[in-house]
């Protein structure tokens, strides 16, 4: 009994959770009009959450593309396929990789600053401050940056997947000797426009506004001690990988499923 | 304003860095074209077999890309697949006694179409069919057919 | 009515309560034009949430607030926020934005609620400043600051636009002695020369007692006494008299309510069944 009483209790407090995220959300997307007016102040988050995180993605996708590279170089090799790597590559990256990680490294990177600015902000009373001089920190503060998020992600996921790519080539063309020729042309026979390079947009744009919207929530709901933001930071990056990895798969069945 | 330029500065890089990938992913593997569209044709063309040719699989002649098959379909009467095949404008001038074949890049590749020129003074336009085709080759069945052949010789002996 | 002007900000049968706890049970406050008045009580008594009540940003049980003739909590989200540009409030450790300097500070509510040119906004600004002695401090940044200054600068943002109200969260608390007197000297000052209503939430009786112009004592969420200081002071109810000398016992009790200790330790050995009852 005590355990279904306790697991009753869990479900209600997340339902709420989630209650006060939907209504947090509907508020920042009200803001978002003025967010986008206030030009210098948006290049500012921008900065903060995109310009900062480049050099992260593209080391990192610099190296995941040549592991792609050299891990699908052995595999396809194997089958006397190995022209083919380009597009093996391409694909991964474009599909799968680029996205996901790039907004994995985002939600580390930028997303757990985000929470922990916000929640600093709530716990030196800068947010009640704010409201109290008749300015709503929820468009103020919070839109401008969640604003700059979606901005910032599929940038950063494009990124990543193109220097994957480069790297790809480095390991597969300059180190393994496959035929550039073919690694391009294969690749460029294979990806679609649309429903591979586009719809990894959507993923990444979709990844943006969700990492960066639990992210912005979680500083804005923290409990405004120094223990309570730490937490909501942390909880910002777990939940925030969560939900990547479980929409990537809802959208992935809804996009590559033919 | 020294602090603030510098964010600008990096802002407009990162954007520019962004934009670019964009346009690296679009172009350069993904294979947007940047040309004139030429505009396009369809054409048609029955198999017996298509094997595991798909939708959006590349034409070709003469190895180069020429369009890409828009559509498969079938015959209910002569329980023959159609492939809806879509050339590229500036390949106005196929022969119209050209045949297609389905071949298989590599031994387990993609499988695509190749057309084989013919010799015909008129050339193929929207809605024609190709006349002459040639079906895929089923590894299973050349198996099959190759270890029958050798079956069958051993009982002339 | 001591001051003449007939009460602005009006407390009438407030009740709030957070969790299980309740903070005030059928509060009654008025606080008069012009005047500084005091709200004075021991930490935790829910001075702070007083002030949040008064600036509509909690909603209380029962009760209403009404400031300058409107009942705050029956505004619609904009009349709230014009309200809210008629009161300026000082918070606890100041509550400046970090990540803007002094001047962009004091700037903030005048430009984001006014279309005056950057140069009205500049002399505004340093005027501003200048009223609390910080004009020359105009380029530092929050963290620079110490908590003194902090407040200071607070408080000229607070009057950027000049509110009839200005709310003041524990302006003293952790000050020294002389930082204190100065930011004491200020608020009446400022009381004064700009006409102002000032309300002071804090527990600094006898920094406050010099320039307030009337004292409420809450305990146990309702106010035990009201007055100018010195009949405050020389109250004789003992739970008044308890706070203002700084009693560490009395009628507010030193121990949290609950079971006496006898129960709590006795009942562990004695209580078993009525333990296992509870749990």
């Amino acid at each position: 009994m005590e355990a279904f009483a306790w697991l009753g209790r869990r479900v209600l407090d997340w339902v709420e959770v989630l209650g006060r995220g939907t209504v947090f959300l509907a508020r920042v997307l009200a803001g978002l009009p003025g967010a986008a007016a206030r030009v210098r102040d948006l290049v500012r988050q921008i900065g903060r959450v995109g310009a900062e995180s480049m050099v992260l993605i593209l080391v990192s996708g610099l190296f995941v593309g040549m592991v792609l590279g050299l891990q699908g170089y052995n595999m396809l090799v194997r089958f006397g396929a190995e022209e083919s790597l380009g597009l093996a590559v391409a694909l991964a990256l474009v599909r799968e990789l680029g996205p996901v990680v790039s907004a994995l490294l985002y939600a580390g990177r930028a997303g757990s600053a985000l929470a922990a600015e916000i929640g600093l902000m709530k716990t030196t009373e800068q947010l009640a401050a704010m409201g109290m001089m008749a300015v709503d920190p929820l468009h103020r503060v919070v839109a401008p940056r969640f604003l700059a998020g979606i901005i910032a992600v599929p940038l950063l996921a494009a990124m990543f997947s193109a220097v994957g790519v480069l790297g790809g080539q480095f390991v597969g063309v300059g180190l393994l000797g496959v035929d550039d020729g073919a690694f391009w042309s294969q690749m460029q026979a294979g990806v679609d426009l649309r429903d591979d390079i586009a719809n990894g947009i959507v993923k990444s744009v979709v990844f943006g506004v969700v990492v960066t919207w639990i992210s912005l929530f979680q500083g804005h709901d923290a409990v405004p001690t120094s223990e309570g933001v730490s937490r909501a930071t942390t909880r910002s990056v777990v939940w925030s990988s969560l939900a990547v990895f479980g929409l990537d798969f809802v959208l992935t069945s809804l996009m590559f499923n033919d | 304003m020294t602090r603030d330029r510098k964010i600008e500065a990096a802002v407009g890089l990162f954007v520019v860095i962004g934009l670019a990938a964009l346009l690296m992913l679009a172009v350069r593997v993904g294979n947007l074209t940047l040309q004139t569209d030429y505009g396009s044709y369809r054409v048609t063309a029955r198999f017996e077999n298509i094997g595991g040719l798909k939708v959006r699989a590349p034409v070709s002649m003469s190895g180069i890309r020429i369009g890409q098959v828009v559509g498969l379909g079938f015959d209910p009467e002569t329980y023959e697949a159609i492939a809806t095949l879509e050339i590229d404008g500036r390949f106005a001038r196929v022969p119209a006694d050209s045949s297609a074949s389905i071949f298989t890049a590599g031994l387990l590749g993609e499988q695509y179409v190749s057309i084989s020129p013919g010799v015909d003074e008129e050339f193929l336009a929207a809605g024609d069919e190709i006349g002459l085709t040639q079906s895929a080759m089923i590894l299973e069945r050349l198996i099959g057919r190759f270890l029958f052949d050798k079956a069958s010789a051993g009982d002339g002996d | 009515m001591p001051g003449g002007a007939g009460p602005l900000v009006l407390v009438e049968g407030l009740s709030f309560q957070r969790g299980s706890r309740t903070v005030f049970d059928s509060l009654d406050i008025s606080m008069a034009k012009g005047e500084i008045t005091a709200v004075l009580g021991p930490s935790g008594v829910g001075k702070t949430t007083l002030l949040k009540l008064i600036g509509g940003e909690l909603r209380p049980d029962r009760g209403r607030v009404v400031v300058g003739g409107d009942e705050v909590h029956r505004l619609s989200r904009s009349r709230l926020y014009a309200m809210r540009r008629r009161m300026g409030v000082l918070f606890q450790a100041g509550a400046l934005f970090t990540d803007l300097d002094v001047f962009d500070n004091v700037a903030f509510p005048l430009r984001e609620h006014t279309r005056l040119s950057e140069e009205l906004i500049r002399n505004i600004v340093l005027l501003k400043l200048e009223a609390v002695g910080l004009r020359n401090a105009r380029h530092l940044w929050p963290r620079e600051l110490s908590g003194g200054m902090a407040r200071r600068v607070a408080l000229a943002r607070a009057i950027a636009l000049d509110p009839e109200i200005v709310l003041y969260d524990e302006p003293l608390a952790g000050q020294d002695p002389i930082s204190a007197g100065m930011l004491v000297a200020l608020m009446r000052q400022l009381n004064d020369s700009l006409g102002l209503t000032s309300i002071v939430v804090t527990h600094d009786v006898e920094e406050i007692a010099g320039i307030a112009d009337t004292m409420h004592v809450l305990s146990g969420g309702r106010c035990i006494a009201s007055g100018p200081p010195e009949e405050i002071r020389g109250s004789a109810e003992p739970s008044v008299r308890q706070f203002i000398q700084g009693l560490p016992d009395g009628p507010v009790p030193f121990h949290f309510p609950g079971p006496p200790i006898a129960e709590d330790l006795l009942g562990m050995a004695a209580g078993g069944p009525a333990a296992a009852a509870r749990a």
